[in-house]
Order: structure tokens, then C-alpha cells, then sequence
């Protein structure tokens, strides 16, 4: 366990500046998730900090100490690969043993170690199989109890659940978040699925174009959204960024909801919508509408429940409301946030 | 009914194409038991042995001739063929396949371009380089020569195969408390095994098959391999020892001919990668 610290951490390729200058502090014990959308510079940030990759400028530093220049093995980091990277000649005990063996670790606590690890993840009948006889779920157990053997100051997982089946990968969710909470290790886990980042992070870190837009818990990020790229980017479906006058205004489509004709109030703001398509979601429906106020033609989302769906027609002229302490005003031209709530 | 003619016409048509391919084999182990009123009489059938067979022309091949000095220098130059081989092909290809980007691909075609330069042409100006180093008439002219055919080859062959690797073993390695160098050797050449038992083959065939450079770089009897040395020593003017000259064939090339099909399915695995 450890604290991990990014100072200016920079690293061009020629002209492209994959990671272009991130500051981040993380604590002891703390699981931050690294979301983004694909080529924003996640996977080369965690590289760096795995040591796989050298920065072209700025430090790494894990429990304080500055690592920037040691190689992968000098920095006691494990990681777990997107592919889980098992050694196919090996077996699933062989896999697990390596990282200890590669340290030297006598041979009763590797013993003990194995034992524990694959207790904990619950594959000791696996333990004589190859990789190539498991399935993807029992893969990344192994992987885990790889890099869960040798104690680690830092987890870093590389989008694990990603080549995992929809219903096997809601239950890895949990026990890895589980996992890291039993084991209290300080983590770093890239993906590009905000649904894992939300509900797995303590805080979590947006990145686009190399740099983190916003840095927070799951809830500030959702609720305060730094710029327009982050409400663009977090919630499904994703905030309404609609053009006003000299401003961009930022409504969740949860938020903006039908409203019973003549209830006006002053604690609100109503749009005129014409509602194009319904769409059935299970929990909830999605009104795909176009905008008849303000701004002409605007495309607008909203989610609204069974009960209200029921009440809408396709093609009908339907009023919308927002709480006006729901909405969220963003500056054309920088993208970044403008009211005075906090960020 | 169709089933069986199909059945059938399969079998028939695998005997065809076995019997095309033993058929040199055969008459190359028949011949050489034969004693010489048997085989140089044309009225007898040659596929049969019409007077007993004779273990007398072997004799004569391991006691009154060079080939026992032949086999030991094809076989010492396999071996060190084969272990020059793979130092020089093995890191050459994994370094191009990993530490080089672009440029190693690159590296790599025109490794395997100079492959394809045929050695009729190339024998004169090694020639030269051989003598420079006086090293005609010994059997290091060959060790010297061969790796300039195989290396290039089975450089290309193991590039193929390092490349197919994923990158993140050897990264998983790395992290996990490896050097660049351990995870080379636990992880990477493990994983190339094929390539190299692939590497080995070809490496030991040529040089037990070559005939242009062993005739042209070694005259004398002493440091001849099999391929230049059983012709020349067995074809004395225009007598040919047949039966010895076919058990010479038959000795070398059986053995290797077993050995490749014990290692058919890894070679296949080695040039599919």
C-alpha cells in the first residue's frame, strides 16, 4: 500500500502529445478509476506509471518515493492486462508462482501465498489447467490472484471486465471492488466504461486529449460537471447541451421532464418539444424530441418513467420542465462550466 | 455404396501418391543389398532379390572408403551450423520484432531478400573471403558459409513468431519482477519453440544437403561432407559402386527423413506463424 503522486507527467510520440501534462495525487488505499474515451492518453498514463512506458517529462512518484526512472520490476506495481496476458506454457499454478519465483520467494511462503490467493478468488480446482482451457471469466481470477500474490503498493488494472461477457461482468464488478476493499491496496483502474467508473471509483479522472478535464468522486463529476466534454461524456444518456442566447445550458434528460399544462412556477424552465420517437428501455423510456423554443430544431433527450410515457404521443407538442437549480450553464466558447455552484 | 467408392478412390489415390514418393526409397534400400551378378544382370527383375542379399557393400562403404569421415564432418558441421544459427538468428529476430519499430519490419523483408539471392551466384565472391581467411579445404569453409543462407532464413522465419506474440507477456513479465533479458528467456523463447525446432530442421538439412559449396570450397578427402563426398569417392571414372553409393544415400537420409515427420506438426506450426 502506498500513495501515488503524477507531477507534470508528459510523453509526446514526435509531433502527438499522448499525455500532455497530469497532476494528480491519489491516497493511500484509494481506487481511482481513469475514464476516457479511446486514444485520450489513459492507457499511456498507466503505462508510465507501470514503468512500461518512459515519460518525456514529469515524475512518478509511489509512497512518495520518485520512481520515473525505475525499470517495472523496481517499483512493486502489479498490473492486470486488458487480455489478462497469462503465460499460455504455463499452468495456472506456474502462472500465479512466476511473480513470486521471479523475486525469489522461498518456497513454503510461495507455497502459502498460492494457497491464500486462490482461496480468496476460489480457483484452486483450475490450479493444474493451462490458460488455454479456461474460460474469461476464470482467466481473469487468475490474473487477479497473480497480481494479488506478491503484495503489491499498487494495483493497476488495465480495462480487466472489458472481454468478459454483460451478465459475468456486473458480478466481476462488485468482487473486484470487493477485493479491493478486503485487500485495502491503492488502485488505479483505466476504462473506457463509465458505468464501471461510477460505480467502482472513489474518484474518478476524465481524460481527453492527454489531459484530465475533471477530477472528483463519481457523484461531483455526475452532479458538477467541469466543462461540456464531461457532461457530454458521463451519464447515459448524456447530458442535453443546448445553445442560448451567449451561453450553453446543461440539463440531464432525467431532469427534464413533462409538465402538466398551466403549473408554471417561477422555480422552473419550460421548453416547447416535439416529441419524435419513444423508446422502451425497460426501467425507464427515452423521449427523442426537437426543440420548438429558443433555439429551433435542437435535438433534446429525456428519460422519464413508465407511468409518464404513458400520458406522451409521438408527434405531439408537449411542454418540458427543469428545476431551474438543476441546471447547469457552460461558456461557448472554453467549454467550461459558469455558475456559481461548486465544481 | 457411394460411401465406400469414395472411401476407396481416396485410399487409392494416397497409395498413388505414396508409392510416387517411397518409390526412390525402396529401390534405394533394395539395391543396396544386392550382390553385383543380381544387379548387373538385365533379365532379373530389379525389385525382387534374385540371389541373397549381401551386407558386403556396406562393409566396404564404412571400412574401404572415406565415409565414416564424410558422416562426422556433415554431422559435426550440422551441429555448429545449427548452434550459429540460432545465436545469430534468434536475438536477431526478436530484437527486430521488438525494439525497433517500423524499422525492424523493414530490417526484416531485407533480411530475408538476401535470402533469395541464389548461392550459384554468390559462391565466387565467397570463394574469395574463404581463401582471404584460408579457410578452403577445411570443413570451417562450410561453417563459415552456411549461416549466410540460414540465418537470414530462419531470422525472417522467428520474426514471424515473435511478432504473433503479444507484446503484454513479455510487459506482464516485466512487472512482475523480470528483466528484459528473463523475460526473453522465461517467456518469449519458450513461446518461440517451434520456430526454433523449425530453425534446427532447416538449418541441419541444408547443411547436410548442400552440394554446390561443399564441392566447390572442399577438394580434399579429409573435410569432404557426405553430399560432395560420396559422388566423387563412390564414381571413380565411370564405375559406379551403385550398391554402396545407395546405402551411403539410405544412412544419411532416413534417419532425417524420420526425424522430420516425428517433428511434422511443430515445422507446419513454424511456417504457418
Amino acid at each position: 500500500m502506498a500513495t501515488l503522486e503524477l507531477r507534470g507527467l508528459k510523453k509526446y510520440y514526435g509531433n502527438t502529445h499522448a499525455v500532455d501534462g497530469i497532476d494528480a495525487a491519489i491516497a493511500e488505499g484509494e481506487f481511482l478509476a481513469i475514464l476516457g474515451p479511446s486514444g485520450c492518453g489513459k492507457s499511456t498514463t498507466m503505462r508510465m506509471i507501470a514503468g512500461l512506458e518512459a515519460p518525456s517529462a514529469g515524475e512518478v512518484l509511489i509512497g512518495g518515493k520518485s520512481v520515473t526512472h525505475l525499470p517495472p520490476r523496481a517499483r512493486n506495481v502489479s498490473m492486470v492486462f486488458q487480455s489478462y496476458a497469462l503465460y499460455p506454457h504455463m499452468s495456472v499454478l506456474e502462472n500465479i508462482a512466476f511473480p513470486l519465483k521471479a523475486r525469489g520467494v522461498p518456497r513454503t511462503e510461495r507455497d502459502a501465498k498460492i494457497k491464500w490467493a486462490s482461496a480468496m478468488l476460489g480457483i484452486e480446482p483450475l490450479l493444474q489447467r493451462k490458460p488455454g482451457r479456461l474460460s474469461g471469466g476464470e482467466k481473469q481470477k487468475v490474473a487477479l490472484a497473480r497480481s494479488l500474490v506478491r503484495d503489491p503498493a499498487l494495483f493497476i488494472f488495465d480495462e480487466p471486465l472489458s472481454s468478459l461477457d454483460a451478465q459475468v461482468r456486473t458480478m466481476a464488478r462488485s468482487e473486484l471492488r470487493l477485493l479491493h476493499d478486503r485487500t485495502g491496496v491503492t488502485t488505479v483502474y483505466v476504462t473506457h466504461d463509465q458505468i464501471e467508473a461510477l460505480g467502482m471509483g472513489d474518484r474518478i479522472a476524465i481524460m481527453q486529449h492527454g489531459r484530465v478535464r475533471q477530477l472528483g468522486t463519481p457523484q461531483q463529476l455526475y452532479d458538477q460537471p467541469a466543462d461540456t466534454f464531461v457532461a457530454g461524456f458521463l451519464g447515459s444518456p448524456p447530458m442535453n447541451l443546448l445553445q442560448r442566447g451567449g451561453r450553453i445550458i446543461g440539463i440531464r434528460p432525467e431532469h427534464l421532464l413533462p409538465a402538466p399544462p398551466g403549473t408554471t412556477d417561477d422555480q422552473s424552465f419550460e421548453l416547447q418539444v416535439r416529441i419524435k420517437r419513444l423508446e422502451f428501455l425497460g426501467t425507464d423510456w427515452l423521449i427523442y424530441g426537437l426543440l420548438e423554443t429558443g433555439a429551433q430544431g435542437q435535438k433534446v433527450l429525456s428519460k422519464v418513467s413508465p407511468g409518464i410515457a404513458a400520458t406522451l404521443q409521438e408527434g405531439a407538442l408537449q411542454t418540458f420542465r427543469v428545476e431551474r437549480m438543476c441546471l447547469r450553464f457552460f461558456d461557448p466558447a472554453t467549454g467550461s462550466r459558469v455558475d456559481d455552484g461548486p465544481r | 455404396m457411394k460411401k465406400i467408392l469414395r472411401r476407396s478412390s481416396f485410399y487409392l489415390g494416397l497409395l498413388l501418391f505414396t508409392m510416387f514418393a517411397v518409390f526412390p526409397v525402396i529401390w534405394m534400400v533394395i539395391t543396396a543389398f544386392k550382390q553385383d551378378g543380381d544387379l548387373y544382370n538385365v533379365a532379373n527383375n530389379p525389385f525382387i532379390y534374385n540371389l541373397p542379399p549381401t551386407l558386403k557393400h556396406i562393409t566396404f562403404l564404412f571400412t574401404h572408403s572415406s565415409f565414416p569421415t564424410f558422416l562426422r564432418n556433415s554431422a559435426f558441421i550440422g551441429v555448429v551450423v545449427v548452434i550459429i544459427t540460432l545465436l545469430l538468428a534468434v536475438p536477431a529476430a526478436y530484437s527486430l520484432s521488438r525494439l525497433v519499430g517500423h524499422w525492424g519490419e523493414r530490417s526484416g523483408i531485407a533480411v530475408f531478400l538476401v535470402y533469395l539471392i541464389p548461392p550459384t551466384l554468390l559462391f565466387i565472391p565467397l570463394y574469395q573471403i574463404v581463401s582471404f581467411l584460408r579457410a578452403t579445404n577445411t570443413v570451417w569453409a562450410l561453417i563459415l558459409v552456411y549461416p549466410t543462407i540460414t540465418v537470414p532464413f530462419c531470422t525472417w522465419l522467428l520474426l514471424g513468431f515473435f511478432k504473433s506474440m503479444p507484446r503484454e507477456l513479455e510487459e506482464s513479465a516485466l512487472i512482475d519482477g523480470c528483466s528484459r533479458w528473463q523475460s526473453f528467456l522465461r517467456i518469449a523463447l519458450p513461446l518461440a519453440a517451434p520456430g526454433i525446432a523449425t530453425c534446427i530442421v532447416f538449418a541441419f538439412a541444408l547443411s547436410i544437403s548442400d552440394y554446390i559449396y561443399a564441392a566447390v570450397f572442399v577438394s580434399s578427402t579429409a573435410a569432404r561432407t557426405v553430399s560432395a563426398g560420396v559422388p566423387t569417392e563412390l564414381i571413380r571414372g565411370d564405375i559406379y559402386f551403385w550398391q554402396s553409393l545407395m546405402a551411403a544415400a539410405a544412412i544419411v537420409s532416413i534417419p532425417l527423413a524420420v526425424a522430420y515427420g516425428l517433428l511434422f506438426d511443430r515445422l507446419v506450426k513454424g511456417f504457418q506463424s
